[in-house]
């Protein structure tokens, strides 16, 4: 079985977000950039089904050579191949284009539910749409049995047993699988692992980015004394009118 | 401008949130068209005309009572076309959100998701939406003649404009390759204010020291005809369901009131919570992070605060 884990490059979660260039820019100083939290299930599952039934594992990013610290540190956790699509993440049916060019002869294309980054939670929709393929989101269990995908998939408010043919995309979060931390095995032989880069499919973009915005600054919090509760019923009510 | 809005139903009922993109549709400014798919009870699909919708369809073949993601996304790429639809709007949901991503790509159109308000179109067609799970947005330009947008909870405000509307059955011809993902069962908690819909929100976290305190907590929710949330702590340890995790990596919640009892804060908690319009913290720890995020807080023993606000919350009715 061959299986392909997309990953975005995004911010750690407990990044402070700002932006530059009069807000058209995202200020990446200070900021630690990871594989995406549900990107990281995606490929812990993906590494799993390698240990357990021998599949092959690429990894494939959408984005400029900065990322590449992000997709070795993939290939330490465990993936055999990686392919970076050299271009800028600019808008979801983009990157989806790009992995659609490169995602076809897998069984399996896995990826987080969304990024954490633009959250759009739609690329794995759109690669399936694109190779005329099933997509299934969120996906929080997955095995395989034969040509087919035995999911459980989160809906509002519970949960719905799915089953779909292979090839498959899967957007993925927890719990579908432990994250897994690179060793220094791993670490050392990511080194070494092909990464190939190649360059994007023209793909004239129909969403563009104007500017960026942060949400209006909160006021002080107001403090009520555990002794007067009702007192907290009232503002909620006179005050806040919330009630 | 015309402009068609998937209607979405659980249990046959219309769902809160599409009521409010038809609401959000009738505050673009154009002919709106509403579209139900699958079993839907005949009284709701009528007031749905109350929000702003002068035509409302309802495609009742029971093949569309399976939300098959596939299937939905041709059904509306073809009533995009048979309506004449400039732009297709729909809440942000499980179904929603793909099935929106889907009907772009085989209209041609432009996308956006997450979008928090009414487009501006003074100069072209701009959307704001969320961005970096609610700790900022982006203004996006949807350059294409053809629109989608999947709107979040709240982009627009629910309020009668209309009247009842008459409904007018639609026939599709489905296609059974479309079919390409079977539900074999469903688990749902019914008669449950959903999480992501909800006006308020009462959230637990490690504070309430297990799952066997959780009777207080929902004792307060019920009070507040609240939906019920916890941290992640909480979720990963299996003291409360997986989907009542609020958070980064869990739901993303915009309520009108948001109280937390016994949650410290961490960042990637807040990032699912951000959006709420009140929040109130209660901690016993008065250096919890939270308090900073909050409008409202009480430091003090949940064990003990909670009953007695409970107690303050029906006297008040």
């Amino acid at each position: 079985m061959k299986i392909l884990v997309c990953i975005s490059h995004v911010p750690d979660t407990t990044s402070k977000i700002a932006f530059v260039d009069s807000n058209t820019k995202f200020d990446t100083s200070g900021v630690q950039f990871i594989i995406g939290p549900y990107d990281d299930y995606a490929l812990a599952r993906a590494i799993e089904l390698k240990e357990t039934s021998g599949a092959t594992v690429t990894v494939l990013n959408v984005g400029l050579i900065d990322t590449e610290p992000t997709i070795r540190k993939a290939l330490a956790i465990g993936a055999d191949d990686a392919i970076r699509v050299n271009a800028e993440p600019t808008d979801s049916l983009f990157v989806a284009a790009q992995i659609a060019e490169h995602a076809k002869g897998y069984d399996l294309i896995l990826m987080g539910r969304e990024s954490i980054d633009f959250n759009s939670g739609v690329v794995h929709a759109m690669v399936g749409e694109m190779l005329g393929i099933p997509s299934v989101s969120p996906v929080m269990k997955l095995d395989i049995e034969g040509t087919k995908a035995k999911m459980s998939k989160e809906i509002e408010g519970g949960k719905e047993q799915v089953e779909a043919n292979l090839p498959l995309v899967a957007g993925c979060q927890e719990p579908i699988a432990e994250w897994k931390i690179p060793n220094m095995r791993g670490i050392m032989s990511a080194r070494t692992k092909p990464l190939k880069v190649v360059e994007p499919k023209s793909t004239e973009s129909s969403v563009v980015t104007q500017k960026f915005e942060l949400p209006a600054p909160k006021g002080a919090v107001k403090m009520i004394s555990a002794d007067n509760v009702g007192e907290l019923v009232t503002r909620l009510k006179t005050e806040a009118k919330v009630l | 401008m015309n402009i068609l809005v998937f209607v979405e139903t659980s249990e046959g009922k219309i769902r809160k949130t599409s009521l409010e993109a038809v609401a959000y549709a009738h505050g673009m400014g154009g002919t709106v068209t509403a579209i139900a798919l699958g079993a839907a009870d005949a009284n709701e699909l009528q007031a749905i005309g109350k929000y702003g919708a002068s035509k409302i369809l309802h495609a009742a073949d029971t093949k569309l009572n399976e939300h098959v993601i596939q299937v939905y996304s041709s059904v509306l790429a073809k009533a995009m076309q048979d309506e004449n639809a400039d732009v297709l709007v729909l809440a942000n949901s499980s179904l929603g959100t793909p099935v929106a991503a889907k009907v772009a790509i085989k209209t041609g159109a432009s996308f956006a998701s997450n979008v928090s308000e009414l487009p501006n179109t003074s100069g072209g067609f701009v959307v704001k939406r969320s961005i970096y799970t609610g700790k900022a947005f982006a203004h996006v330009e949807l350059k294409s003649p053809k629109k989608v947008i999947a709107i979040r909870k709240n982009a627009a405000e629910l309020k009668e404009t209309g009247s009842v509307g008459s409904v007018t059955n639609y026939v599709v011809t489905l296609n059974d390759a479309d079919f390409n993902t079977k539900t074999i069962s469903t688990e749902k908690a019914t008669g449950e204010i959903l999480l992501p819909e909800a006006e308020i929100v009462v959230s637990g976290g490690r504070g309430m020291k297990g799952p066997e305190h959780w009777g207080i907590l929902l004792d307060l929710a019920k009070a507040l005809h609240a939906a019920t949330g916890c941290s992640k702590p909480v979720s990963d340890m299996g003291w409360r369901p997986h989907h009542e995790h609020v958070g980064q990596t869990g739901v993303k919640v915009a309520p009108q009131l948001y109280i937390a009892i016994g949650i410290s804060g961490a960042i990637q908690h807040l990032a699912g919570v951000n959006s709420s319009k009140c929040i109130v913290v209660i901690n016993k720890d008065a250096d919890a992070p939270f308090f900073k995020a909050a409008d409202y807080g009480i430091v003090g023993d949940a064990f003990d605060i909670l009953p007695k606000l409970t107690a303050a919350v029906l006297a008040a009715k």
